[in-house]
């Protein structure tokens, strides 16, 4: 009873936001919508009123100076912090020769190393663990991470995030004949896998006790989210919480696991950059519209995700990017 | 607790007299109270402990020469064959010891280095095989493999050498476990790359973690166990004997003492017994001396050009192996292992390379000024030429890895591009397993010598203190026999 009075009041909560974006994404499928309803019972508005993802700067705002892109220029790379275990996000395929990094995070980069720098190839790759993404750019390891990163208030403490440019949630991943079925009471009892310092894991905290059982065990944390798919892969654990891009990137390496439930919150990913470097912000947000006006986006999507996120002819929620609304 | 009455230690009549003439003692051989309730009735009448009588015989027995005689005799046999057995006891020992270093300890503690250096080489060709993906050559692959028997071979030998439910034992039994948990994970890996899953490249992050937390302190923990139980056998084998050489000394003086109060009764300056008994502690004296002192030497010899330089290859070969791992995983984990080198957070691996190199630079200089031959010079000396030429090219890596151009950086660490670091490596590791060689038999040589320098000389002691003890009663016997 209460679980449906939740349900209620999240939906209530939730459609005057739903139909703002619903206008923008008009392929967005029923089931995409029922999920932005879940959601809602996680996802909050930041102090300041406004959702974490509307928060970046407009690429046409700015004084005109640019330090920090003039910067990139004299050095002539762009330096990216990334993921290099993302199936399909940002990876190292075994069986490519030159042991390039792939993906759809690896293209977005090259994209915006090409309209700074000129040359799409002057990138240098730095794979930083999920728990060191705000530290790599606080201490000036990276220009900017691309590397499947939710845009959260908590983090807009610590970095600045570029417009949204993938929209995803949460979602449960299990053994296919396994008895979970999804964000809810069946994961009784379970060891539940997440990254340190993931979005993920946050959830899981936050909701124990109250979204998901108290028996739920959600002490197995791991350094990077594939890692979980090892400990399931060897029984160590039961279930994998993770952003559901993530997770079917997982699922498509293993045909025995199977996503489980929907989507159980609404995340936007961005670029991370140093809260300071204001003029870089507003560079990646203008690529980011051009990106996407061009089909650039469409095309890096059709590469990488569509295989594994549009299951059965269906298109994903996250098929079509997500709107940019600046502040 | 009560004693029972020592009346059968001392019987009456006992015609061997094993107790010097000293006023008789207190002590438990005579409790004056507390006789056990059998011994009562019997020994109410005479009211006296056999132990007193003997040594009242004893007493009367010294007043007269031939007791005196006897007396003595019965000293000097049993001092010559206490010298005997002692001096027996006391070499077998250290022959066993000895034989220890040779055949059990050493052995047993180069298998133990032996296994944590096949560990690192198979972590490391794993690491190698990865990074190289389809480029990966048979002979990474075929030397994995060998890395993996050998491992597994060696861990048998040290099992069975090892005592059941000792720590070492225990350990052993752990690595036993975790080899093919190891392998399994290597394996998983493999699959995955093959099917171009990027959950291979986490199965191998997997088998790293298991190899460098769990297995290598392992092996590294029973490399240390067995080192220390070579050490205490060197110790046990080295250490002089001083019980038996101070019984001999004392056997000899009294042997002198005997024959002077002879020369001084009779006038007559040898008697044959006891000349032949003095000839032959003097030889058993001279032998354990001599003998134990060029087994020590050999010893020594065998630790300061054997131990020593092995200790410090096998650092060496590990540090090389270290190395050659973490230059490896700079290029796989691309920065995601970080650590803090003053305020500056730097690649955790490129970091871990840079220290094994200098350890190994150490250990090479070290082996150097430890080998005392040129055999033993050169692999060390071109080792070190080696390991620099891999110096340079991995700074050449290092810096296309550090502008960007991963791609000829990873050509020249897996052995693709030109002028690659993995050649250096693998000439290090060769040279370095040649001067393993040559230590061990320069070891086997001089603790062989050592340990045959002891050969025969406990049974020699124990025949040649009988024959002593023999020739002391016999010349006493032969004085005695002119009173009768």
């Amino acid at each position: 009873m209460a679980v449906v009075c939740a349900l209620a009041l999240a939906f209530v909560l939730l459609l005057p936001r739903t139909g703002a974006s619903g206008a923008g994404s008009t392929t967005s499928s029923s089931g995409g919508r029922l999920t932005h309803a879940l959601q809602a019972a996680v996802e909050k508005k930041c102090t300041n009123g406004r959702y974490p993802q509307d928060q970046s700067l407009s690429p046409s705002g700015g004084s005109g100076s640019t330090p920090n892109v003039d910067a990139i220029k004299k050095r002539g790379r762009l330096v990216v912090g990334v993921d290099t275990n993302s199936y399909r996000w940002g990876y190292l395929d075994p069986n490519n020769a030159d042991g390039e990094l792939e993906g759809f995070d690896i293209d977005l980069a090259h994209r915006i190393a090409g309209d700074i720098l000129g040359d799409p190839g002057k990138v240098t790759f730095k794979a930083i663990p999920t728990s060191r993404r705000i530290d790599a750019i606080k201490n000036n390891e990276v220009d900017m991470v691309v590397r499947t990163m939710t845009i959260t208030c908590e983090r807009l403490g610590d970095v600045a995030f570029s417009a949204p440019y993938f929209k995803t949630g949460q979602q449960v991943l299990a053994l296919r004949n396994s008895t979970i079925t999804g964000y809810d009471k069946s994961l009784a009892g379970k060891r539940v896998c997440s990254a340190e310092s993931s979005t993920a894991y946050d959830n899981l905290k936050a909701d124990k006790g109250h979204g998901i059982p108290a028996s739920t065990d959600i002490t197995t944390v791991v350094p990077n989210q594939l890692d979980c798919l090892v400990k399931l892969q060897l029984g160590e654990v039961d279930a994998v919480v993770t952003d559901g891009a993530l997770a079917a990137s997982q699922a498509a390496q293993d045909p025995t696991v199977a996503l489980k439930g929907g989507l159980f919150t609404d995340e936007y990913y961005g670029v991370a950059m140093k809260k300071t470097s204001t003029d870089l912000v507003r560079q990646v947000n203008r690529t980011l519209e051009d990106y996407i006006k061009d089909g650039g986006w469409a095309e890096s999507y059709r590469t990488w995700l569509h295989p594994t996120m549009d299951q059965g002819g269906k298109k994903s929620a996250s098929a079509t990017p997500p709107e940019a609304h600046y502040k | 607790m009560t004693h029972p009455p020592k009346s059968s230690a001392a019987p009456p009549g006992s015609s061997v007299p094993t107790v010097p003439a000293v006023p008789p003692q207190p002590g438990p051989p005579a409790p004056p109270t507390q006789p056990g309730p059998a011994a009562v009735p019997e020994a109410g009448p005479r009211r006296r402990t056999a132990f007193a009588e003997g040594v009242d015989q004893l007493r009367a027995a010294a007043t007269t020469e031939p007791g005196r005689l006897r007396i003595i005799g019965a000293l000097l046999a049993l001092l010559v064959v206490a010298f005997g057995a002692v001096a027996a006891w006391q070499m077998t020992d250290r022959a066993s010891a000895a034989d220890d270093v040779l055949n059990s300890s050493q052995p047993l503690s180069s298998a133990a280095a032996d296994i944590y250096s096949s560990l690192a080489d198979a972590n490391t060709q794993a690491a190698s095989g990865y990074l190289a993906g389809p480029q990966e050559k048979p002979a990474m692959r075929k030397q994995y493999q060998k890395d993996i028997d050998n491992a597994a071979a060696k861990l048998v030998t040290a099992a069975a050498n090892s005592k059941a439910g000792s720590e070492s034992a225990k350990t052993i039994a752990d690595l036993n476990k975790l080899l093919p948990t190891y392998k399994g994970l290597v394996e998983t890996a493999r699959a995955n790359n093959r099917l171009g899953y990027p959950v291979g490249g986490a199965y191998l992050r997997a088998a790293n973690e298991t190899m460098q937390q769990e297995m290598l302190p392992k092996a590294e923990r029973l490399y240390e166990r067995e080192n220390q139980r070579l050490n205490a056998d060197y110790a046990d084998a080295k250490a002089f004997p001083w019980a038996a050489a101070g019984l001999g000394v004392v056997a000899l003086a009294a042997l002198v003492w005997a024959q002077r109060r002879n020369f001084l009764r009779t006038n007559r300056v040898l008697n044959h017994g006891l000349v032949t008994a003095s000839a032959v502690s003097v030889v058993v004296l001279l032998w354990i001396t001599v003998g134990h002192t060029v087994a020590r030497v050999g010893l020594n010899d065998s630790y300061d050009h054997g131990v020593r330089s092995l200790n410090v290859l096998h650092d060496a070969r590990i540090a090389s192996l270290t190395a050659r791992s973490d230059e490896n995983l700079a290029l796989i984990r691309r920065g995601a292992d970080t650590t803090k080198v003053g305020d500056e957070q730097k690649d955790a691996y490129a970091v871990g390379y840079d220290t094994q190199i200098a350890d190994l630079a150490a250990k090479l200089d070290q082996a150097g000024s430890l080998a005392d031959d040129s055999a033993g010079k050169k692999p060390v000396t071109d080792a070190n030429g080696f390991m620099k030429a891999w110096k340079d090219r991995h700074g050449v890596a290092q810096k296309w890895s550090d502008g960007g151009d991963y791609q000829k950086a990873r050509d020249k660490v897996i052995g693709v591009g030109a002028d690659p670091t993995s050649v250096c490596f693998e000439n290090v590791d060769a040279a370095l397993v040649k001067a393993l060689d040559h230590e061990q038999a320069e070891f086997k040589d001089a603790a062989t010598g050592g340990r045959d320098a002891l050969t025969g000389l406990p049974y020699g002691a124990a025949i040649l203190a009988v024959l002593g003890a023999a020739g002391a009663v016999l010349g006493i016997g032969r004085r005695l026999s002119e009173y009768r």
